[in-house]
This record gives structure tokens, sequence and C-alpha cells, in this order.
């Protein structure tokens, strides 16, 4: 059927029928508008999420030492087991897959005091891999802990941010110095602020980091708090830890298959459980949406159907003059898509004007922060669109078809 | 051209059955004026149906020059009422939300005219019934009269053969009504074949034949009441 012909048959028809077409449209808008709210939620939730995961670091693996509940080579179970400071090399020497490794030491409850302020916080001393594996990222003017510092056991110190403003408050904190249990220390860096939603020993916004050698030199700590280690592919995480197992097992003498021994808090395994949640969430999400737009789906095939029942006798008055059938069930599905199409696509452009609006609404909330802000991609538009179509194409093929089958004498005398 | 033969039309409500024709026979040649009178329920209407091909025959058979009509598909049917046959209704039948031009149009668009020819049909037509100047009034700023002038040129648009009208002066006044009959009369004077469902007597004056159907039997079929 020629273009000209079907203008003239259908978008004629259509235009005359304002005010009903309007409503329904309007209908429309408002399930695309909250399906595609919902999902975007869900999106900005996720990620926020991810942003915030991030703030522990990407892709890394925790491990601590633990006790062996395996009897092995006659040496019976309960055997506690440490990590050592040679530890981090022996792994990185045979376990390839390892991109980077370092351990830590801990200790909580040190005082530290810079003139009048005085608190107690936890000291940490860590390589200067940290920087990356686990975001320690030195805002500007200051630095991370580097190599000399740990070859010279220097008292240097990166300040995480919210430790800096108790003990400093407005006050520049590089090149000053901090007293840590009466030593002084010099600062050579403040953390820059970042979300973080997990953490192994607190929050690292106040954490007072020095370098492991300085910290052993100081309390004398024969083992490892942890070991981070970091993957170039966090796909082999379970190879890897697999292979940890077996390598610490050959070295303190201990089942590899004892999973007591060391325990491993993989955040790569975490993440994918987290985004089956998220995908949960999303899945959830789409029935709700998916269900009000239903609603104004079936409001479409309403429509339809009293349109229909309030044009049988133009129906029976165009069969009569030679309509055939087909003509009449593509112009009422026509009709069917034409509003789902104008109802979505006004819904969908609603929704990007909200959500781009409520980016730009310049609010600090912690909620916002952890919930995140709603935001659409490319997937949920599709999604939107498949389920609009489908919906389209349904509400509008069943009133067509009875449109298309109506008997042209009984039309013509229909009141 | 039209051959009816043993035609018995039953309709089902329910449980109820009701037969308005009931084994009819008829013919009509090229180029007749046929008045179909009868009571009301005698199946004038039914009859009109079934040759203008709206409806199909229970039993029997219709033959429209030559060809069986009751073995039809629903697109060849559509087909033969869009070119073949102008339908006058006594109700019109126009589409309220179109204007007299783009009314005339539909049967046009369904032949797939397009482009200058269908403006000069529609034109031609318009001018043929007398109402070049109303075509873009919409059927509620015509009179009664117009109304079914337009609905006439609507049936002329696709150069019909047969012209079937059911009651189409029966809401118009004495006067509109003359001319809308006159105007049949013209139609088949220029050699399209009409059948005319009316009690008019100008009608019954100026048709060749008269069929008077009574409880969906034909009672007479002559040149005369």
């Amino acid at each position: 059927m020629r273009l000209s012909i079907t203008y003239n048959v259908f978008v004629r028809d259509f235009r005359k029928q304002k005010k009903r077409i309007t409503l329904t449209v309007l209908a429309l808008g408002w399930g695309t508008v909250s399906i595609m709210l919902l999902l975007g939620f869900g999106e900005g939730l996720h990620r926020q999420m991810t942003i915030n995961s991030k703030g522990l670091g990407e892709g890394i693996a925790i491990m601590w030492g633990g006790q062996t509940s395996i009897p092995y080579k006659g040496m019976g179970k309960g055997r506690r087991i440490h990590l050592f400071a040679d530890d981090v090399l022996y792994l990185k020497e045979r376990i390839p897959e390892i991109k980077e490794i370092g351990g830590q030491y801990d200790r909580w409850g040190m005082k530290l005091k810079y003139g009048d302020n005085l608190v107690s916080e936890h000291i940490c001393g860590v390589p200067p891999n940290y920087e990356q594996m686990r975001n320690l990222i030195p805002e500007r003017g200051g630095r991370m802990i580097n190599d000399l510092d740990v070859k010279l056991r220097r008292r240097v110190a990166f300040l995480g941010n919210d430790l800096k403003e108790r003990l400093f408050g407005d006050e520049d904190a590089v090149g000053k110095h901090v007293l840590m249990n009466n030593m002084p220390f010099t600062v050579v860096g403040v953390m820059k602020e970042k979300l973080q939603n997990s953490s192994y020993h607190g929050p690292d916004e106040d954490v007072f980091f020095i370098p492991p050698t300085t910290f052993v030199a100081i309390f004398g700590d024969p083992y490892l708090d942890n070991i981070v280690y970091q993957l170039h592919d966090p796909n082999d995480n379970e190879i890897v830890e697999r292979k940890i197992s077996e390598a610490m097992g050959g070295k303190y003498k201990f089942d590899p298959d004892d999973d007591r021994a060391l325990s491993v808090w993989d955040t790569v395994a975490g993440s994918r459980e987290f985004d089956n949640i998220m995908f949960g969430i999303t899945i959830f999400m789409a029935i709700i949406g998916g269900l009000t737009l239903l609603i104004a789906g079936v409001g479409v095939a309403n429509i339809m159907y009293v349109s229909i029942k309030e044009r049988t006798r133009e129906i029976g008055i165009k069969m009569a003059v030679g309509a055939r059938r087909s003509y009449i069930l593509i112009q009422f599905l026509l009709e069917a898509l034409l509003i789902t199409f104008f109802g979505g696509a006004g819904g969908m452009a609603v929704s990007y004007v909200l959500t781009e609006g409520f980016k730009r609404v310049p609010i600090e909330s912690d909620v916002l922060n952890f919930l995140g802000r709603p935001t659409l991609s490319f997937e949920i538009g599709l999604i939107v669109v498949v389920i609009l179509s489908v919906m389209g194409i349904l509400s509008g093929l069943f009133p067509a078809m009875k449109a298309a089958s109506v008997n042209p004498v009984e039309s013509l005398r229909y009141e | 051209m039209i051959d009816l033969n043993q035609v018995t039309k039953t309709y089902v409500t329910g449980t109820v059955e009701f037969t308005a024709l009931k084994e009819i026979d008829l013919q009509v040649n090229k180029g007749e004026l046929v008045a179909v009178v009868g009571p009301s329920g005698s199946g004038k209407s039914t009859l009109m149906n079934i040759i203008g091909c709206l409806d199909v025959p229970t039993l029997g058979e219709y033959r429209l020059e030559g060809r069986s009509v009751t073995s039809l598909t629903h697109n060849q049917l559509a087909d033969i009422r869009n070119k073949k046959i102008g339908f006058v209704f006594q109700a019109f039948n126009l589409l309220p939300y179109a204007t007299a031009y783009e009314n005339i149009e539909v049967p046009l668009l369904f032949a797939k005219v397009v482009g200058r020819k269908r403006r000069e049909r529609v034109t031609d037509v318009l001018a043929r019934v007398g109402l070049a100047d109303k075509a873009n009034n919409k059927p509620t700023e015509l009179s009664g009269g117009e109304m079914q002038r337009v609905a006439i040129a609507r049936a002329l648009a696709n150069e019909p053969e047969i012209i079937l009208a059911d009651e189409p002066t029966g809401n118009l006044d004495t006067k509109s009504g003359e001319e809308i009959i006159e105007m049949f009369a013209e139609l088949w004077k220029s050699g399209i074949t009409v059948i005319i469902i009316s009690h008019n007597v100008s009608v019954a004056k100026r048709a060749q034949r008269i069929v008077k159907l009574k409880d969906g039997l034909i009672e007479s079929n002559g040149n005369r009441l």
C-alpha cells in the first residue's frame, strides 16, 4: 500500500479523535515514566554501590591467618597459622596471576596529638602499593608513603581525611608533626575524600598510615595482620585462592584443603554476588514498572474496543464501499501503535528530563551518597521500547481483529 | 447480469431462526431500472445486501456477470463492492467527520486511485451531482438532499456498472426526493443498471420492472404494481 493512501485512510481518521487519543497517550506516558524511573533508580543505586565499593579497592582480596582444622603430616589440628612479612614476596614469586600484593600491620587505640587536639586512633603500617590497591589517593600537595620511607623506616604518616580534620581542622597538615605516643611523625600526605561502603579494618578516613618497617621498629609486631592482593584478571580469583592455599600449605605445613587455615575475603566474588542481587532488584523493578505499563496497555486495548464500538458504523460504511478486512485491521493496529509510540516517546522524554534534572539538583546528603541518583541507560531505553512495542501490538491486534471481522450488514445497521 | 437462483437467507439470533428470503429467483439485465417494493420485513434490504455482495446467501446461488459470488473470498467481495457496485442508503451513511470531498475519496483510496486522477474523479462526480461548491462541507453542514447527493457521488466514484439504492428518499422531503429520483433516472439513461427499493410513485412510474416482495417471497415481478 502506498504511503499517501496510508496517510489518507488512517492518519486523517486519527486526527479526528483528538481528546480520546490525548488521554490514552497521557496514561501510556505515565506508565512509561514510572517504569523508566524505577529502572533508573535501580541503575543509579547499582552505579553508586559500584562506586562506593571501589573505595575499598577494585577487585582485591584480603587474607588473614587462621587455625588448622585438619591434622596434617603428624601435626594435630588447632594450630595457629600466621602471616609473615616474607610471605608477600613468597606468594608474588610463585603466583604470576598476582598483580600487586602487600601486607599490613594494625594497632588500635594509639594516642595522636597535634597542638591541643588529642585523639585515640588506628595506626596502620602499609606498603606504598596500597595507594593503588586500596585507593589511598593523596590530595594535592601531599603524597603516599613511598619506597624510600619504607627502606629508611622514616617516621612519616599518611592521614585519612577525617582524621586530618579532627587533628588539624582547616589547617594545612602536610609537613607538620603529629605526636604518636609522644613520637613525632611528619605528615607527608592526606587521603583524598572517597566513598567507601565496606571495610575490613574500619574506614580509611580515620586511619593513621605509616611505613610497615617503621611500624615494626616501634611496635615489634612479629607477624602481619593481613595480606591484600590484586590480580591481573579478577576472573582468576578462584584459581589463585587455590594456589595460595597450596603455596602457604607447603610453607607452613597445613593441608591445602583446610579452609580454616587461611581465610580470604574475595571482593570479586562479593561484587559478582552483588551484581546478581542488583540484577534481581532490576528485574523486580522492571516487573513493577511493567505492571504499571500493563495497566496503560489495558487502557489502550480498552479504548480501542470502545473506539471500534463507536465506529462500528464507520467500519460498515468503509466495508460497503470496498474496504478489505486487512485495511480495517491495519487502521486500528496502526492507531494503537501510534498511541503507544507517542505515549512511550513522551514518557521517555519526560523521564529523561526528570533524571537529568535530578542529577543537577545540588543536594549533598548521605542518603544520596548511598542510594545514588536515578540514571537512565541505553539498556533501560531498549527494555522499555521492547515492552512498549509488544504491548502496542498486543493491545492493538485483538481489537483490530475484532473490528476487521464485523459483518458489514450488521455494522451498517448499528446505531 | 444479476442472476439469483433459489436464494435463501436465514438469520440465526440465539435459538431463533428467521428466514428473510425464501428460494428467490430473480434476474436483472444490464441497463435495467428495477424498483423493489414490499412491506417492512418482507426481505427487501436482505435482497439488496445479497445483490450488493455485503452478504452471502445461506442457500442457493447468486451469479454476478456469470461468476458465482457464493464462493468468493472476503477480499474478492470487497473488490466487487468497491469497483462494480455503488451503494446508496436511506441513512446516507457518510463519514461524519470527513468533508464531502473526503467522503467521495474513500472508495477511490481503496481502489488505489492516486494523484491527479483521484482529484479529477472526485471533482467530476461532485459536479455531476451539482455539489461542486460544497466540496469542503462536512455532512452536518449539508441538507438531507445534499447529503444523499454526496452519497450518490461516492457510489459513482469508481464508475460502477450497478447502483443499488435502499430507500434513498426515505429520509428526504418530497421535493428533494424527487430530485434524487431524477438523478437515478439520469444514471440509468447513461447505461448504469439501477435497482431501487422505493415506494415513491415516480420511481414506480419510471421503472421498467417492479419486484414486489412479501414475507421473503416474490409476490409479483412485472412492469406494473
